[in-house]
């Protein structure tokens, strides 16, 4: 199969289903078919381009289907890919050689992929059909699930009760969505442990606690028998074999899945004795025109529920198609999760079932923490093992399973630091990222050979770590450790003048209690210091203290703007952005802005913040301008310095008729409580009344949205340069607890974020994203939200009008001066042509060849 | 910018700006000497500099306000627009940042001889270079 053979047209490929493994076969064969041999079809059922299906849950957090979507869009319109979307295939015709969909279409193929996945399997229950039932697949499924439960919730005016049928990985997850979605949740497991196929009963047990501490019952060893109605026809209660019972509004089936292979059937494959479709190590099936990949495909005598082996195969198949030879060489099965926020990672030979095999077990009830190894009959060799309740040394343990532990494999048992965990060379072979099936050796190459000098670039040269991330924290090590190797040093130095990074610094500056940038530089770096550490000291001690830009020795530390607190334009002059909190401003206060910049000759433009901005104050000008703002009540704003900038705000509940929320008066709070507030990067809000978010929220910083029972609160959105959608940190919560998280949630960003580093990326960045800055600023994991607390009050308590605050200081004022010897005279280099009613700087031409020049005094004539 | 050449007669070319007690040290000031603006800085070890106002790489008379620093031994001055680096011993462009200054300057700035006498400050316009 070569190109040359048929030089005009491509070969078709049809892919049945538009699941993970379809998306992963589809980008596989774009990526490797350089001579564009090939033509793809994808056939989908959903309506849906390909999602990440493994983050299902992670819907009720408040992702929107979109974010859940896999890879790069482009993909989509590349010449030789098309995606039709439900467009469920009805018949495969393996002698024509073609595939029907439900609408009728016929497409004609070379090859034809069979990626048509599972489908949840419902034992036979009586009851099983009435409203109010579930299953747990599809983005469908989930948001018919959403629906129901916030109806009913409305509709009874008290917590739903949800039970969810099956106590493996799949029930925990959706036993988690309920809970999410502010229903009490009963898990009931037939088996007599929570995830059985994974955990040991050890394992299961510790499991069990940990989830009923999070308020889901756990009912083991129960079957259930029927799903009886209420009144109106919906669910209503669970009968029990053994005659119990339990009331329910709704109920989840998570009681496993089976391959869809009925096309696979109905064409007269070769079908595996539970199912599946058979395929060879080469995936494939008893037709050589056919493959199968993904869970449908039942490989090695098995259909494997699992994305990681799906993807490999999705791999393989592409491989062979282009003349490779690459074959299947069997499931990893490990798996780490996080449910409900419990650890859980099983791997290897996790029950223990190599003759011979050695089981080493450590377990704190107290904590909630059950770990075990399994080793060779010698303690050397590890074969597998599962951690539940702390799973921070899978990412390391799971790519050993075969090699020697070395040392006293308890140090990776005990709580991390108890003993020294032995120090062992990953071999190169060892697959460290197992959704992508990525070696240490191909990690080591990604820096020895490809010249990636950090993680970004590892990641998106081999692909490790961009699947479920689990793997991250050792390809971290093994990067650092290729670097160190290559001499190449890994500094997250701030300058030459500070070995710090900024975070480290702000602690250092916090506990040391210097105040001074001279002490700060004496005790903790050395030199002078220069344009990049002296502004971040002077950020963090205005984070900290809330002095004055200009107190004490810190005018000199001042970036360009905030030395004094305007924005220096292209020719050295000043722009002026008066305070207008959330956007509202009385007319007066309009008509005087106007007057200024008549009086001043400024010229002024509406920004994209909601305020006005003139342009074109002279150093020497900026304290009088004050003057006239802060006599009529106004202020000025920064529009400079890494701080608050504007809280866009709509106009709300007051004059809107769709606004449910009054989001003028929350935006005028918010800019007022948070203005003047020195942070890392620059801070932007936004404040919708409602869905409709007229006031673009989720492209800021903090985005606020108001719902019938409050607002939500959306963090690390950004517009500029990589735009980010604001991501659901909290949900209808009430104004107090508005402040109450934005106060923690940037507090925390400002104690930990990296020197200008914005929102967005900070919180992707920091280990365990928004969920763990969730449960940090929510529900105090760290227990310093009481500090993060004070910290903020502070700020809140200490806010001065900082231009006002100049116009008081003589020795402040003294450096508004143009020029130390004659403090009044314009700078003579500057020149101005008119344009449109205003003027604007001359440009380097005009300076040399125009006699019509305005200078600028002759403009700003004040009476 | 008018250069006054000091030719080897022993007329006095230096002229007064300020006094010491007008300058905080690491915080630039501008002086208007003739028509040529300055920036004057007094580092906190007590040592002055001055050098042109005027930026090449913006074209903006704004060295005055730059931030002050040092890179190795080198004291420095970085342009408040664009952030060149600059030598204020030498007058040196360390760090263009990637950027050319623009058409007809060269890169360097002019350093003035500057002293003290008697709590004055005196800067120096025909010793530039
Ligand atoms: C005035 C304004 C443009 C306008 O005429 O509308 C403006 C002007 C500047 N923007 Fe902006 N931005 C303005 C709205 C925005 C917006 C829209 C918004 O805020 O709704 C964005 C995208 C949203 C965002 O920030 O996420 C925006 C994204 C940027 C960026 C890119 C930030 C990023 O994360 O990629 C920069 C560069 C930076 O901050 O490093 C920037 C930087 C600047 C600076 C400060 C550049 C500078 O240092 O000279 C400009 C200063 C203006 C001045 O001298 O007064 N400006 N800038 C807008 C002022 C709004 C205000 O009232 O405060
Ligand atoms: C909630 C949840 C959590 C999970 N968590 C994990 C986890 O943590 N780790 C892990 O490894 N795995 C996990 N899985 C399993 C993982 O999602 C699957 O292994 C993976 O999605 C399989 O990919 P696939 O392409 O084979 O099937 P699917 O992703 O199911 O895609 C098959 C697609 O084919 C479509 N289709 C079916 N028949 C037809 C037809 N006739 N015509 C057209 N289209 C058709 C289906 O509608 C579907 O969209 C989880 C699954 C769920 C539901
Ligand atoms: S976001 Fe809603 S309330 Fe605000 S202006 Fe738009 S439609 Fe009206
Ligand atoms: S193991 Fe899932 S991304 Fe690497």
């Amino acid at each position: 199969m070569s190109a040359a053979s048929n030089p005009t047209s491509p070969k078709q490929i049809v892919v049945v289903g538009g699941g993970m493994v379809a998306h992963r076969f589809t980008e596989a064969m774009r990526a490797r078919d350089t001579d564009g041999e090939f033509a793809v079809t994808v056939l989908a059922e959903e309506p849906r381009r390909p999602y990440d299906r493994v983050a299902l849950t992670s819907y009720f957090t408040g992702r929107h289907p979109e974010d859940l979507e896999l890879g790069d869009r482009d993909l989509w319109d590349h010449p030789l890919v098309t995606l039709h979307r439900d467009a469920r295939v009805v018949e495969v015709d393996r002698e024509l050689r073609t595939v029907t969909d439900k609408h009728g279409k016929t497409y004609p193929y070379d090859h034809l992929v069979m990626a048509t996945g599972s489908y949840a399997w419902t034992p036979p229950t009586e009851g099983a059909d009435l409203p109010g039932v579930f299953v747990y697949r599809t983005i469908d499924d989930v948001a018919a699930l959403r629906i129901y439960v916030e109806e009913r919730a409305k509709e009874e005016g008290r917590p739903v009760r949800g039970a969810v049928i099956g106590g493996g990985l799949l029930g925990l997850e959706a036993a988690g969505a309920l809970q999410e979605l502010g229903a009490s949740s009963t898990v009931i497991q037939f088996n007599d442990r929570l995830m059985n196929l994974q955990v040991d009963v050890g394992g299961g047990a510790a499991l069990g606690r940990l989830v009923e501490n999070l308020g889901v019952t756990v009912k083991v060893n129960t079957a259930t028998q029927s799903i009886k109605p209420n009144k109106t026809g919906r669910v209503g209660r669970l009968v029990f074999a053994d005659g119990g019972e339990q009331l329910a509004d709704v109920v989840v089936f998570a009681t496993g899945v089976r391959p869809r292979d009925e096309l696979g059937r109905e064409a007269g494959l070769q079908i595996g004795e539970r199912g599946g479709i058979v395929v060879d190590d080469a995936c494939l099936t008893s037709d050589a025109a056919i493959s199968a990949i993904g869970e449908v495909a039942c490989i090695q005598g098995a259909c494997i529920g699992l994305i990681a082996p799906g993807n490999t195969m999705a791999e393989i198949a592409v491989d062979r198609l282009l003349g490779g030879t690459s074959e299947f060489p069997g499931a990893d099965t490990a798996a780490k999760l996080k449910l409900l926020g419990v650890d859980v990672a099983s791997f290897g030979d996790a029950h223990g079932t190599t003759p011979g095999a050695l089981e080493l077990v450590y377990a704190d009830p107290v904590a909630g923490v059950y770990k075990k190894l399994v080793l060779t009959d010698d303690a050397r060799t590890l074969l597998g093992g599962v951690l539940v309740g702390d799973a921070s040394s899978y990412a390391s343990l799971r790519p050993m399973v075969g090699s020697e532990l070395g040392g006293d494999p308890a140090g990776w048992l005990l709580p991390e630091g108890a003993i020294e965990r032995p120090n062992v060379e990953l071999p190169d072979a060892a697959n460290v990222c197992s959704c992508n099936n990525v070696t240490a050796g191909t990690i080591r190459g990604a820096v020895t050979e490809h010249e990636c000098t950090d993680i970004a670039a590892v990641k998106a040269c081999t692909k490790a770590g961009t699947s479920c991330g689990s793997c991250l924290p050792l390809v971290k090590k093994l990067v650092g450790s290729e670097l160190e190797k290559a001499g190449i040093e890994i500094s997250n130095a701030l300058c030459e003048h500070f070995e710090f990074s900024r975070a480290q610094l702000f602690d250092a500056i916090q506990v040391s209690e210097l105040r001074t940038f001279s002490e700060i530089i004496e005790r903790f770096g050395k030199g002078r210091g220069c344009d990049v550490c002296k502004p971040t000291i002077g950020s963090v001690l205005a984070s900290l203290h809330n002095e004055h830009v200009l107190a004490q020795d810190r005018a000199a530390l001042q970036d360009t703007n905030d030395r004094v607190m305007a924005n220096m334009q292209k020719d050295g002059t000043y722009s002026v952005v008066p305070r207008v909190p959330g956007g509202e401003i009385l007319p007066e206060h309009l008509i005087l802005i106007g007057q200024i910049a008549k009086d001043y000759g400024l010229y002024t433009k509406i920004t994209g913040g909601q305020r006005l901005d003139l342009f074109g104050a002279r150093l020497e000008q900026l304290p009088e301008i004050w003057t006239r703002l802060v006599e009529a009540g106004m202020e000025s704003g920064q529009a400079y310095g890494k701080s608050l900038r504007t809280v866009k705000s709509c106009v709300g509940s007051t004059w809107c008729r769709y606004g449910v929320q009054d989001s003028t008066t929350m935006a005028i709070a918010l800019e007022l409580r948070y203005r003047g507030l020195r942070s890392p990067h620059k801070l932007k809000m936004g404040v919708s009344g409602c869905a409709r978010e007229c006031a673009e929220a989720r492209g800021k910083d903090v985005g606020i949205i108001a719902t019938d029972n409050g607002w939500n609160v959306y963090v690390g959105g950004n517009g500029g340069f990589t735009p980010v959608h604001a991501q659901l940190l909290v949900e209808d919560v009430d104004d107090d607890m508005v402040f109450k998280v934005i106060d923690r949630y940037l507090m925390f960003y400002i104690r930990t974020a990296d020197r200008l580093q914005r929102t967005a990326p900070w919180q992707q960045d920091y280990e365990g994203g928004l969920d763990a800055i969730r449960e940090i600023v929510v529900n105090d994991s760290l227990g310093i939200c009481a500090d993060l607390d004070a910290h903020m009050e502070r700020h809140v308590d200490t806010y001065e009008d900082e231009w006002a605050a100049v116009l008081r200081d003589p020795e402040r004022l003294r450096q508004f001066s143009s020029f130390i010897n004659a403090p009044e005279t314009p700078d003579p280099t500057l020149a101005y042509m008119p344009e449109r009613g205003q003027r604007r700087p001359a440009t380097a031409e005009e300076r040399e060849n125009s006699p019509v020049l305005i200078a600028s005094p002759t403009l700003e004539v004040r009476s | 910018m008018t250069t006054l050449h000091a030719s080897d007669q022993r007329i006095e070319t230096r002229v007064r700006v300020c006094h010491m007690d007008q300058l905080t040290p690491e915080l630039g000031v501008a002086a208007l000497v003739g028509d040529t603006q300055v920036a004057l800085f007094l580092l906190s070890d007590g040592r002055l500099f001055a050098v042109q106002n005027f930026d090449p790489f913006s074209n903006a008379s704004v060295m005055s306000r730059g931030i002050t620093g040092s890179k190795g031994d080198i004291p420095t001055i970085a342009s408040p627009i664009y952030k060149q680096v600059f030598s204020l011993a030498t007058g040196q462009c360390l760090a263009t940042m990637d950027k050319d200054p623009q058409e007809g300057n060269p890169a360097d700035l002019v350093t003035y001889p500057v002293t003290q006498d008697n709590g004055q400050v005196y800067i120096d316009l025909a010793g530039g270079e």
